[in-house]
């Protein structure tokens, strides 16, 4: 029952991350808001993994899941670095740190 | 390093704190934040019917565990059982680390000034990150660790040596640098093609007296270019 109130935390943080994607104009927020999207996708994957295999059996957790998810935080981090040198690019080229039309200004 | 020179913004005009933080009306907002409730539900409800005992792959890992050349079920998946990954996973690094170099020039550090803690605390704590991260990679065989963990121990040593004023020599920066970041990604490659070159070997697949040298190198290796290549990203642009 504890993995799956792990990955319920999990799902709960890539809604708020979601939310904060959609809401938010400014680029660093977007780029926080997917980070916690993908630590809750990172926390449903470490929580499923936990789930016991045999009933009331306690054996050791799934060990693909972990090593998808070492794998997804260097992609993430990867990404990150890349999205944030964009934003700077965007920055020093345009002046604005938003997607918006810059005819709305 | 901000040699070349730097375009003008046509216009600088900072948004207003309102403006920066959202563009939907409340109402839309509210809408957005129940929506967003339905799916959260949805998704509750996939993960409790899941089928229960779980179909792991706990069981299958287990089974082969003594042929992957190391004893700790994570890193045999990480670099046997699903090397593609991992491959694969070093080639985005890779491609990120062009990305961003080809985007814009790195900076002195985004010109931070090291107080006087800051510029003692490299001769302090680099050489117990190298040390520790050394253990990391040697432990990853039997215990959590590995060329990931080790590699961003190492990406924190360039990161603290980055920020204490410390840069690196002109000469490190050409090819020197750019052929460590790629050694992960080569020699990984290689050692995948050259098994199979091997009779009854296959693309990736470690033959089992061989496993444990061959995923030493190629973890030594990809902590390296993993390390390298997170400080570079971290100083943000091509050097």
């Amino acid at each position: 029952m504890q993995a799956l109130f792990w990955a319920l935390v999990g799902m709960a943080l890539v809604v708020i991350g979601l939310y904060a994607l959609i809401v938010h104009r400014h680029l660093l927020r977007k780029v926080l808001a997917l980070n916690i999207m993908s630590s809750g996708v990172f926390l449903v994957f470490i929580g499923l993994a936990r789930r016991p295999a045999q009933d009331g059996a306690a054996l050791a957790p799934d060990p693909v899941p972990q090593a998808m998810v070492l794998t997804g935080i260097v992609v993430a981090v990867a990404a990150t670095g890349l999205a944030l040198a964009l934003i700077v690019r965007l920055r020093s080229e345009s002046g604005r740190s938003t997607l918006d039309d810059p005819a709305d200004d | 390093m901000d040699g070349g020179k730097r375009t003008h913004a046509p216009h600088r005009r900072e948004p207003t704190r309102a403006e920066a933080r959202e563009e939907l009306p409340s109402w839309g907002r509210t809408l957005l934040a129940l929506a967003l409730l339905g799916l959260l539900a949805g998704l509750a409800w996939a993960v409790l019917s899941l089928p229960r005992p779980a179909p792991g792959l706990a069981d299958a890992v287990g089974a082969r565990l003594a042929e992957s050349g190391v004893s700790h079920p994570v890193t045999a998946v990480l670099l046997n059982f699903r090397g593609y990954d991992t491959l694969l996973e070093l080639v985005v690094l890779l491609l990120a680390l062009i990305g961003t170099w080809s985007v814009r020039r790195a900076r002195r550090c985004a010109g931070n000034v090291p107080g006087p803690v800051l510029r003692q605390l490299p001769g302090l704590l680099a050489p117990l990150m190298v040390l520790i991260a050394g253990y990391l990679l040697w432990a990853g065989a039997h215990a959590p660790g590995g060329a990931f963990q080790a590699g961003s121990l190492l990406g924190g040593v360039g990161i603290l040596l980055c920020l204490s004023g410390h840069s690196m020599p002109d000469w490190a920066q050409r090819w020197p640098l750019r052929l460590v970041a790629l050694l992960g990604v080569a020699v990984f490659a290689l050692s995948g093609v050259g098994v199979a070159a091997l009779p009854s070997g296959g693309l990736l697949d470690w033959p089992p007296a061989a496993a444990k040298t061959l995923i030493l190198g190629i973890e030594l290796a990809a902590m390296l270019s993993i390390g390298v290549i997170l400080a570079a990203l971290f100083a943000g642009g091509r050097p």
